[in-house]
């Protein structure tokens, strides 16, 4: 054994730690690997690293994956690309581990590496490795092949390609359900590297082959390739070849292939051009609008604004308009919901006058939903419901809707409603917050969660931003400063909070004013709780006052609270002190 | 033993397929004479997996036992102990111990203030991968993943940092499993800090430096080891009766008394809810869910049987909460045929589909039934197994036996269905159309010596001579009374592929082949 000179003690320990039983210490040396093979310097990184790392691969999952990951960026510490390949061994075992974020990260890597490697180096080096995988004993290796393919064909040659073709289609017929999910997951990727003449004859008839599949779950897969196939295509050719499959994947007797297609459907419409999406797709559409399973209808509802965005303003009112209005009734919260979410981007599809007479109703009639999710979503996209119809409109039929969101008895809820405060703040105007919405941010400070007093400090805070110190100084800061009489002390506390958040935004003149005196007073309070948060208060507004301000009246309350009996006041209050001792000297 | 009479019964057996010859050929955890049976172990499930070369057992104990194929030379054929032992010529299919782990233990709820037992009461295989053995293993309330490899124990040597000079230095520890024999130390201040500030910006030559190498791993012995991958917690309100694999490889599903949930062998964070029998109010209640199965082939179709004796097929494409059936299986009583037990001994214990998924086979406390999927109006074939209990089922219910849960198996074929009985007995009944095919065997080393051929087999009402059969086989014992309900063979498993049962007795693990 060598001795190590000092300097390279601590690379050293890094190396003979990548065999450490500590595994915590094994994952820290992997994810230094590139410190270790710049160490070793390229040609032994080569020779000795890279073959150590594929001999020691029955380690962890946990370490297998950072190796995964930490090889697939190692191209410069090997030599460059043209050594390239030696990463490939270590990488290839990984793809066949039985843990499955093991083998995505190796099959990514492997992707990273051979897009970057030369052409020659991929037809001697990655096709038999993507062969071997394809071949493997274990459905794991066939898995990770899949992902592989469309990175090695595009360099292979005419012989390889015909090979590797034909390996797919075989994968796409694989014993093992896993291997034909993967190879449905993948025909979209590779089936973008294959040549037009080769896309028609071969890749369609894998497609074909997993749309009839017997398995619900690879048929699902197969059905979010329909778009990535509808894309390659020529129109004719997707017309004659995607959209009869599509079709009756929207009648497929599983409701998980519906729903699939019910996500996917808007993206195939460009593939297929306006009429076969006027005479096909949105029929399919309107079905699955209409659909029995309501996680299908949420699915459909979800994409509405989408669908639209493509439809001419005719068809979208005169087919999907009207399910939209059944949706909005549907029996399903979650439907409602989803519908709720997007519902206002049909307006600008729509144009004003249809969005008003047919749109507002519907809008209004889930503002005033039962649940209190389907009023949320609607409030939490004001702004676009804002350019389209108004606020006058909107105000008189919104403000009810907020008010009973205000006093849900569920504190999610009304926490929900604070958030976007803010929001309806600064869509509505000061106007409308004054006479409306000022009173239930106070008295939300009164809340009997603390979550939602919380929030409501922050949110008087946004609005102290929003609308600036002068009109905060009117419409917030009195009616907080009258609360700090609370007789109970977590109510003060809140106060104590608002007014900590309030005045950095309200300014140095304002806080020594209006906000340091009510803060100085609480710090008499008989309760040792509020006292340390004065002092915390305190070391918070230090920067914010003139140095003046801190030494007349901060310094001396700190002081005093400094000899407090409670320990825990004496604490903070030392600490605050400290602070402005820290300040000066600097 | 009045045995010519069982011949003869025998020597009348018409059918396609011969009655089988039980031999016995193994037994794991035998008690000695007068040993007592220690409650942690007795076995409370097993389960083959698909290649039928291994076999798990689960135990109250919270253990879980995997046994493996010893007579095959392809399997494990480096091992040095299978080169030593020749096992090119064996006679029958034999298992060796291949590795035990703790699955569970005892828990504690503490907002129910419940015990949650340790005991595995299911075990379900899932697909091998890369030569790790994978399975699903539950107790009452919490579901595991497990993998089970695989591991070279290492020896590590020429490290950069020599232990042995170590002086002054705090050093490493890097000894391996093995090598205990080495010193170890602990990290000191000095090593933490510049592992941890290691900068990038060091200085090293193009070359690198020669002086560093890396360590040397010697291969030594393997060792399997047994690794928790997974843990589904917390999904279920009542106690799980069954879990089950689904043909994607992807799912599987666990149901308790009220309620199917289903997940993704990925994702231990959620599943979804497909079967909830849980009425607003729980007066009324009128059955609970005993077991549930997925179909052998068909990714989308499951089958859950009852307390009121139906089996409930559904179809997880038609709804993503699947609360209506698509078939219900169920058999009429005879009016007028009530009693006090009716109900009670209706319920389901336990369900199984054949490997094709055209037949399942459900057990109940009196019989064993075959349905075939496409009839939902009847059993095709019942099979009496405690007809000869009915006159005691008072005694059954006061110390309740009557509620004990049979699992029953049908062979790889399809041709044979077994089930188990008190006495540490289980019967196998033919299957196929045309067969009377009904032994019983008792689970010791010599399983033959009460085995008694009969015509069980009953066409619906046809009441069977079993209990005759019976009378033939214990003849010593006096009518009837041949029982002894504290010896209860609950739990049995029939090979994938050839005629091997293994059923467990208490503790101990008999496995017979024909």
């Amino acid at each position: 054994m060598s001795t190590v000179d000092e300097p390279l003690y601590p690379i050293a320990v890094l190396i003979d730690e990548l065999k450490n039983d500590d595994i915590q210490l094994r994952l820290n040396s992997i994810r230094r690997l590139s410190t270790i093979a710049r160490a070793l310097g390229e040609e032994r990184t080569r020779k000795e690293l890279i073959p150590f790392l594929s001999e020691n691969n029955d380690d962890d999952d946990e370490v297998l994956l950072a190796m995964a990951e930490e090889l697939g960026v190692f191209i410069p510490y090997v030599g460059g690309v043209e050594h390239a390949h030696v990463l490939l061994p270590p990488l290839e075992t990984l793809c066949t581990v039985e843990e499955t974020c093991v083998r995505d990260k190796a099959v990514e890597s492997l992707c990273r590496i051979g897009s970057q490697m030369r052409e020659s180096d991929l037809v001697d080096w990655f096709i038999p490795l993507v062969k071997r995988l394809a071949a493997g004993e274990w459905f794991t290796a066939r898995v990770s092949a899949c992902g592989l393919f469309h990175i090695a064909y595009p360099s292979a040659p005419d012989m390889f390609k015909t090979e590797l073709r034909s390996i797919y289609s075989q994968l796409c017929q694989d014993d093992m359900p896993m291997v034909r999910r993967a190879a449905a997951t993948n025909l979209g990727k590779f089936a973008a590297t294959v040549e037009a003449a080769h896309l028609k004859t071969d890749i369609m008839s894998m497609f074909e082959d997993l749309t009839q599949d017997d398995q619900d779950s690879v048929r699902l897969l197969a059905v979010e390739s329909c778009a990535a196939l509808g894309k390659l295509l020529e129109p004719q050719d997707c017309v004659a070849h995607i959209l009869p499959v599509i079709v009756s994947f929207s009648q497929d007797k599983s409701w998980r292939v519906r729903y699939m297609v019910a996500n996917q459907l808007y993206e195939l419409c460009e593939a297929v051009g306006p009429e076969p999406t006027r005479t096909d797709l949105v029929p399919a559409y309107v079905r699955l609008l209409r659909d029995n399973e309501a996680e299908v209808r949420i699915a459909a509802a979800g994409k509405v604004t989408k669908f639209c965005r493509i439809l001419s303003p005719e068809l979208a009112i005169q087919h999907i308009l009207p399910c939209v209005k059944e949706l909005s009734s549907d029996s399903s919260q979650h439907v409602r919901s989803a519908l709720a979410s997007v519902i206002m981007g049909m307006a600008p599809v729509l144009g004003k006058d249809a969005t008003i007479e047919q749109l507002l109703p519907i809008f209004l009639s889930l503002l005033k939903d039962e649940f209190p999710d389907v009023r949320l979503n609607i409030i939490s996209k004001l702004d676009q419901v804002n350019q389209v119809i108004g606020i006058d409109l909107l105000s008189q039929s919104l403000l009810p809707a907020i008010v009973e969101l205000a006093e849900d008895r569920h504190w999610r809820v009304r926490l929900a409603i604070i958030e976007y405060i803010p929001l309806l703040a600064s869509q509505l105007g000061v106007g409308f917050f004054d006479d409306k919405l000022g009173a239930l941010c106070m008295q939300w400070l009164e809340d009997k969660v603390h979550s939602i007093r919380d929030a409501a400090a922050n949110n008087l805070k946004r609005l102290a931003e929003e609308f600036g110190p002068e009109w905060s100084i009117q419409h917030i800061v009195p009616q907080v400063l009258d609360k700090i009489t609370n007789p109970h002390y977590l109510y003060r506390m809140t106060i104590l909070h608002a007014v900590s958040l309030l005045a950095p935004v309200m300014g140095s003149e304002i806080t020594c004013s209006t906000l340091l005196p009510v803060i100085v007073t609480a710090s008499k309070d008989k309760v040792p709780n509020i006292k340390f948060n004065v002092a915390k208060v305190l070391q918070s507004t230090i920067p914010i006052v003139d140095q003046s301000v801190v030494e007349k009246t901060i310094r001396p309350c700190l002081i005093d609270l400094a000899e407090d009996p409670d320990v825990d006041v004496r604490f903070f209050a030392n600490q605050a002190l400290q602070s402005i001792d820290h300040m000066m000297s600097s | 033993m009045n045995g010519g009479d069982g011949e003869d019964v025998a020597s009348t057996v018409a059918g396609p397929v011969a009655p089988l010859e039980w031999k016995f050929t193994q037994v794991f955890g035998e008690l000695a004479l007068g040993e007592e049976v220690q409650e942690v172990d007795v076995i409370t499930s097993l389960e083959f997996n698909k290649s039928g070369d291994h076999l798990a057992t689960g135990d109250r104990g919270g253990r879980v036992v995997l046994f493996e194929r010893a007579d095959r030379k392809e399997h494990g054929g480096n091992r040095r102990d299978l080169e030593t032992v020749d096992y090119s010529v064996s006679r029958y299919p034999e298992f060796r111990y291949k590795v035990e782990f703790q699955s569970h233990e005892p828990e504690f709820d503490n907002l129910r203030s419940l015990e949650i037992e340790e005991k595995v009461s299911n075990i379900q295989w899932c697909q091998t991968a890369n030569g790790a053995l994978i399975l699903l293993s539950s107790n009452e309330k919490t579901i595991k993943l497990w993998k089970v490899q695989e591991k070279r124990v290492k020896k590590i040597s020429n490290l950069n940092i020599d232990l042995s000079k170590a002086e002054g230095i705090v050093s490493v520890t890097s000894s391996s499993v093995s090598s205990s024999s080495e010193q170890h130390f602990t990290y000191g201040s000095f090593l933490d800090c510049p592992r941890n500030c290691l900068s990038d910006n060091l200085f090293i030559p193009p070359g690198g430096i020669p002086s560093l190498h890396l360590p040397v791993v010697k291969s030594g012995e393997t060792r399997l080891i047994a690794r928790s991958k997974r843990v589904y917690a917390k999904a279920h309100h009542y106690h799980i009766n069954s879990i089950s694999n689904n043909s994607d490889g992807e799912t599987f599903i666990s149901a308790d008394d009220l309620r199917i949930n289903l997940w993704n062998l990925e994702v231990n964070i959620q599943s979804f809810n497909i079967v909830d029998l849980k009425p607003v109010n729980m007066e009324d209640l009128t059955e609970v869910i005993t077991s549930a199965v997925f179909h052998p082939i068909h990714c989308n179709v499951l089958a859950y049987s009852s307390s009121r004796g139906s089996i409930r097929l559904i179809d997880l494409r038609q709804s993503a909460l699947c609360d209506s059936h698509s078939k219900i299986y169920e058999e009429q009583l005879a009016p007028g045929s009530r009693t006090f037990f009716t109900e009670i001994i209706a319920s389901i214990s336990d369900v199984k589909f054949a490997k094709d998924g055209r037949y399942m086979l459900s057990r109940d406390f009196m019989t064993l039934k075959l349905w075939d999927v496409n009839m939902d109006s009847g059993p095709v074939a019942t099979f009496k197994v405690h007809e000869h209990l009915r006159p005691k089922l008072c005694d059954l219910y006061e110390n309740e036996c009557i509620f004990d849960k049979f699992a029953c198996c049908l062979s790889g074929d399809g041709q044979r269905a077994v089930t188990g009985s008190y006495s540490n007995m289980f019967r196998v009944f033919g299957c196929a159309s045309g067969s009377a095919e009904a032994t019983t065997l008792e689970a010791n080393k010599n399983p033959m010596r009460r085995l008694v051929m009969t015509s069980a087999r009953s066409s619906r009402s046809l009441c069977s001579g079993f209990t005759h059969a019976v009378r033939l086989e214990r003849p010593g014992l006096g009518s009837g009374n041949s029982f002894d309900s504290t010896r209860k063979l609950l739990h049995l498993a029939w090979h994938p592929s050839e005629n091997l049962i293994a059923c467990a007795a208490a503790n101990s693990l008999y496995m017979y082949c024909a």
